[in-house]
């Protein structure tokens, strides 16, 4: 049980997002993934996630390569910047609707351990962000997937609540599971091992294969 | 699944412009064509079952736009892309609760507002059998119209102007068989054929649709 990640690259609207990365992530482990804004974490997250196609390379998990979709994707779990919440349903509401679409069982405990208990009747528009975010973070915990993808989970969070999620991620990862996190704080994890995005970008834009752009007609 | 559905229609009646808005521009759409024509009563009654059938089109037209929008918006899509539930599915949860809460009132209010037109008494059952069996089309044609127009910021326009030359045919046969019943003719040729334009259309556009969201999803 593994994801393996074999000289991936991205290509949006002509121009290499990142180029040439390869990464293992065994089970049990939890990868920090860094970089300065622009070196393209939350593309090679989604990219992962299958949420935006690959221009090569390739992706296993658990020996399931990411063009077999549905198995795949019924591996993971990705928390974007978006906390994919209704405003007009309550904290419980929302929870409840992941739960029963993901199949998840353990849902009192989660709410407990994401303090979301004490908001539970709350309307999401009248939660606070930080209270969004970990009704967002919610989510993933119950949704009991090996692979956690999740892009800046600590943004808005309170240092106690980031403590507490470092303490699910360390769980997660002690079952078995792996973790996956773009982030630029520094989380408290037990044994993080960083993944550093610099490298692979590219400092001039992709190739153009169009001669007439390149001038080589004149 | 069903928990979709009672989300959809959670969403749908506590967010102001979901039910309740295509209702009252039915209404009003209706009650104003007195006003346009004169109040001559034969003239009414000839033209009551078109307009009665082109208000409701409208009408269904009004809550699309955000059917797909919203869940794009918040990260929901994304979110539900990833879950065990095939795309198709969702989006013939979606449409049917679409039509749950725009077409059925409207089913429901037509027969009042046949009064005010002066629609002849024989016609009333088939008015509300044709809209019954017309309006899930709308709603399910409109759903791959708004999953067309999903990435496109404003797309409302665009929405109507994709959408409304599809419910031309529906459009026809629906009001063809009010009119055959208003005239005391046998509206069974034109009520089976919109019927059976229904049921092909339910067919088909849950997967029209769901490639038009993975093509924006990816």
């Amino acid at each position: 049980m593994s994801l393996k990640l074999t000289s991936l690259s991205c290509l949006r609207g002509g121009r290499t997002i990142f180029n040439d990365i390869s990464l293992e992530i065994s089970p049990g482990e939890a990868v920090l993934l860094r970089g300065p804004n622009g070196a393209g974490k939350s593309t090679l997250l989604r990219v992962i996630a299958g949420l935006i196609p690959a221009a090569n390379g390739k992706i296993t998990l658990n020996d399931t390569p990411f063009t077999h979709r549905d198995d795949f994707q019924s591996q993971l779990t990705y928390a974007g910047h978006l906390d994919a919440i209704k405003p007009q349903l309550t904290v419980a509401e929302n929870l409840h609707f992941w739960a029963q679409l993901f199949n998840a069982e353990n849902l009192t405990q989660t709410m407990d351990d994401f303090r979301l208990t004490e908001i539970a009747d709350r309307p999401a528009h009248a939660c606070s962000a930080g209270q969004k975010r970990r009704l967002g973070l919610a989510r993933i915990a119950v949704t009991s997937r090996p692979l956690w993808l999740l892009d800046e989970p600590t943004v808005s969070l309170d240092t106690e609540t980031t403590a507490r999620f470092s303490a699910t991620i360390d769980a997660h990862c002690a079952a078995g599971g792996m973790a996956f996190i773009a982030t630029h704080i520094d989380l408290g994890l037990t044994a993080p091992r960083t993944f550093e995005m610099q490298a692979h970008k590219p400092s001039d834009s992709a190739p153009e294969h169009d001669p007439f752009l390149k001038g080589d007609w004149t | 699944m069903i928990a979709l559905l009672i989300r959809e229609l959670r969403l749908a009646l506590r967010s102001g412009g979901g039910a309740g808005l295509g209702l009252g521009f039915f209404l009003i759409v209706v009650m104003l064509v007195p006003f346009g024509v004169g109040p001559n009563q034969q003239t009414l009654g000839l033209i009551a079952p078109g307009i009665l059938w082109i208000g409701a089109l409208l009408a269904s037209l009004l809550s699309l736009d955000r059917l797909f929008q919203t869940d794009s918006e918040d990260g929901t899509l994304d979110i539900l892309a990833l879950s065990p539930m095939p795309l198709e599915q969702l989006v013939a949860v979606k449409a049917f609760a679409h039509w749950l809460t725009t077409g059925l009132p409207l089913v429901i209010m037509a027969p009042v507002l046949g009064l005010t037109l002066n629609l002849p008494e024989s016609a009333y059952i088939w008015l509300i059998a044709s809209l019954a069996a017309g309006t899930p089309a709308l709603s399910f044609i409109g759903a791959a119209g708004a999953a067309i127009t999903v990435g496109v910021k404003r797309g409302g326009l665009l929405l109507s102007l994709l959408v409304l030359p599809l419910y031309i045919p529906t459009l026809i046969f629906g009001a063809k068989a009010t009119s055959l019943a208003a005239d005391g003719l046998d509206p069974m040729p034109a009520f089976t054929l919109m019927a059976g334009l229904t049921l092909f259309t339910i067919a088909l556009t849950p997967f029209a649709a769901a490639k038009a969201l993975r093509t924006h999803l990816t």
